[in-house]
C-alpha cells in the first residue's frame, strides 16, 4: 500500500517533564527525563530504542547529543529543524520508517530550559537580510502582520483574538500541570500592553521550561505495550515560505493543504474530530488554523471562537492543555500538542477530559507560519 | 558571463541611490527579494531593473518600544511590479499606517546604511 501507513503504527508512550520552571537542569537533562518517563509509560526498555528524533532550539545536533547522553547506537538519528512543527514531521518520518521495518522503536523528544536559562524565547533562526533591515520582532511581528491582514479583510477584532487567550486559560485552570492558571478576562487581554500591534502581551505564548517525549512502534507490537495504543492515522505537512514577506496570502496558511491531505489519509473530516490541539504561539494562530483545518469557513474564525466556543463546555474543545498561551511554551510547542492528544484519547485528562474522545487532531506550526504539519490520531486503528 | 550576486549587487545599487529589483527575461515576471534564479522556473536569466517605487500597504504593525525609545512601523508593501517586500512607512505616525494606503519608495540613511522606506501618498478618492 502506498502513502502514509494509516493505523499501522502507534504512539505507545507519552510524557512531559519539568513544565514551568526547572532551575538547575540543562535542556538535555529535561529531555532525557521526559524520554525515560515516556518509555516507562510504554513499558519499553531504553535499550530497545533504535530510532531517535530529537529537536532542540539550542542544539542543532540534538539527535546526536541524545544518543551520546544515554549511550544509544540508533539506526536513525534525526535532528529536524523545521521549527515548532518539527515533531509532526518526525512522527510522519518515524511512521514511514517503522512501517518499512527500518526501525522498531522510535523516540521523539524535546526539551528546553529557556525560561530559567535566559528568560526569553530561545531561537535558532533569524530573519534573512531583506526583512531583518526593518527590525521586526521575531517572531511576534510576523504574526502581528498576519493578524492585521485578517482584521482588515474579515473584520476580525481584538476581542475575538482575546477569546482565544481566555479559552486557553480556562482549559489551563483544569490542568494541574499548566503554568498559568490565574483567572483571565477578555478585557485584561484586550487592554494588555501592546508588543507589536495588534498583538499585546496576552496574545503571546508563555516563556517556560519543559520537556516532552513520545514513543512509537508498529501496531502489532503496540498491542503488547502497557497502555492502549494511540494509532497514527495521518501525518502531512507543507512549507509555504520562510520569512513573512514571502507568505503568499497572510490569511491562509499551509494548514489548508496539510490538513486536507491528512483528512484524506485518515478518511475523516473536520466534523469527525473530537478534540483539537493547534500550536497557539499567538492568538491569531488558533483562528487561522481552525479556518484552514475546516472547522469553520475562511474569515469566520473570529466569530467561531466567540462566547467561549472553544473553551471548556464550548462546541469544540481546542487546546485542552491550555496551549502555548497558558499551559507551557518551552520554545517549540508541537510535541506537547501530540502528548495532550494521546492523554485525551486515553482518557487520562481528569477535569479537562473530553468525554468519549476517539479521534484527535494535532497541528504544528514552524517558523513564521512557514511550516505547517497536521497529525490525526485515533484510539482505533481505522 | 555576468553572474548575479544578489545581495551584494542590490546593496551596491542602493549605495548609488538606486532601488533595483529583478525581472526574468523569458517570463517577464518581477522578482524580489533578489536571487540567482527565478522561483519555480529556475531560470537564471534575471536582469536588474529600476523599481517604480510605487506600492500599496498589504499589512502593517507597530513595534512597541519602551519609552523614550520610539515605536516604529513595520509593513509589507505590494510593489506595483507585483512582488511584496517588508519595509517601513515613514512620515506619519506608526499607528496611522493603513492597509491599502498608496506609498512611494525613498532611500534613506539608516544608521550609515542605505535603506528603502516608503512615504504615504494621499489616498485616491
Amino acid at each position: 500500500m502506498l502513502g502514509f501507513p494509516s493505523g499501522r503504527t502507534a504512539i505507545v508512550g507519552a510524557a512531559t517533564f519539568g513544565v514551568g520552571k526547572s532551575p538547575g537542569f540543562e535542556a538535555m537533562d529535561l529531555t532525557v527525563r521526559a524520554s525515560l518517563l515516556a518509555l516507562a509509560d510504554a513499558g519499553i526498555a531504553l535499550r530497545d530504542v533504535d530510532a531517535l528524533f530529537v529537536a532542540q532550539p539550542q542544539d542543532t545536533l540534538a539527535g546526536l547529543s541524545f544518543a551520546d547522553y544515554l549511550g544509544l547506537r540508533p539506526k536513525i538519528s534525526d535532528c529536524n529543524r523545521s521549527g515548532g512543527s518539527a515533531f509532526m514531521l518526525q512522527l510522519e518520518h518515524a511512521a514511514l520508517a517503522l512501517d518499512a521495518g527500518y526501525c522498531d522503536v522510535a523516540l521523539i523528544a524535546y526539551g528546553s530550559n529557556q525560561a530559567t536559562a535566559s528568560g526569553a524565547l530561545v531561537q535558532s533562526s533569524k530573519n534573512a537580510f531583506w526583512d531583518a533591515q526593518y527590525k521586526p520582532i521575531r517572531p511576534i511581528s510576523a504574526y502581528a502582520l498576519a493578524a492585521s491582514r485578517h482584521m482588515h479583510q474579515y473584520g476580525t477584532t481584538k476581542r475575538q483574538l482575546a477569546e482565544v487567550a481566555v479559552a486557553a486559560r480556562r482549559w489551563a485552570q483544569l490542568n494541574p500541570e499548566a503554568h498559568m492558571r490565574d483567572p483571565l478576562t477578555l478585557d485584561e487581554v484586550v487592554s494588555a500592553r501592546l508588543i507589536s500591534d495588534p498583538l499585546g502581551v496576552r496574545d503571546c505564548c508563555l516563556v517556560t521550561d519543559g520537556a516532552a517525549a513520545i514513543v512509537m512502534t508498529r501496531a502489532d507490537r503496540a498491542r503488547d505495550c502497557r497502555k492502549a495504543p494511540v494509532y497514527a492515522l495521518a501525518a502531512a505537512s507543507t512549507v509555504t515560505h520562510a520569512d513573512i514577506s514571502a507568505m503568499p496570502d497572510l490569511t491562509v496558511t499551509g494548514a489548508a493543504e496539510s490538513g486536507a491531505r491528512a483528512y484524506a489519509q485518515a478518511g475523516v473530516g473536520a466534523a469527525d474530530i473530537d478534540v483539537v490541539q493547534v500550536y497557539d504561539a499567538f492568538t491569531i494562530n488558533t483562528i487561522l488554523f481552525l479556518e484552514d483545518l475546516g472547522f469553520c469557513a475562511k474569515g469566520e474564525g473570529g466569530a467561531f471562537v466567540e462566547n467561549g466556543a472553544i473553551a471548556p463546555g464550548g462546541q469544540l474543545p481546542v487546546n485542552t492543555s491550555g496551549g502555548g498561551l497558558s499551559y507551557c511554551h518551552p520554545g517549540m510547542f508541537g510535541l506537547f500538542t501530540l502528548v495532550e492528544s494521546v492523554r485525551q484519547l486515553r482518557g487520562e485528562c481528569g477535569e479537562r477530559q473530553v468525554a468519549g474522545a476517539e479521534l484527535a487532531l494535532a497541528h504544528g506550526n514552524g517558523g513564521l507560519l512557514s511550516s505547517q504539519a497536521t497529525v490525526i490520531l485515533g484510539s482505533h486503528a481505522s | 558571463m555576468h553572474d548575479i550576486q544578489p545581495e551584494r549587487q542590490y546593496r551596491e545599487f542602493l549605495a548609488q541611490n538606486r532601488f533595483m529589483i529583478q525581472r526574468a527575461r523569458s517570463s517577464g515576471r518581477y522578482v524580489f527579494y533578489p536571487r540567482v534564479a527565478e522561483p519555480l522556473s529556475g531560470d537564471t536569466d534575471l536582469e536588474w531593473v529600476e523599481a517604480s517605487g510605487r506600492g500599496t500597504v498589504y499589512a502593517t504593525t507597530v513595534v512597541r518600544r519602551k519609552p523614550p525609545e520610539p515605536s516604529y512601523n513595520v509593513a509589507l508593501i505590494d510593489l506595483a511590479e507585483g512582488p511584496r517586500m517588508m519595509s517601513r512607512v515613514v512620515g506619519i505616525d506608526a499607528d496611522a499606517v493603513r492597509i491599502g494606503m498608496p506609498v512611494q519608495a525613498r532611500i534613506v540613511d539608516d544608521g550609515g546604511m542605505p535603506l528603502v522606506v516608503f512615504d504615504a501618498l494621499p489616498e485616491p478618492n
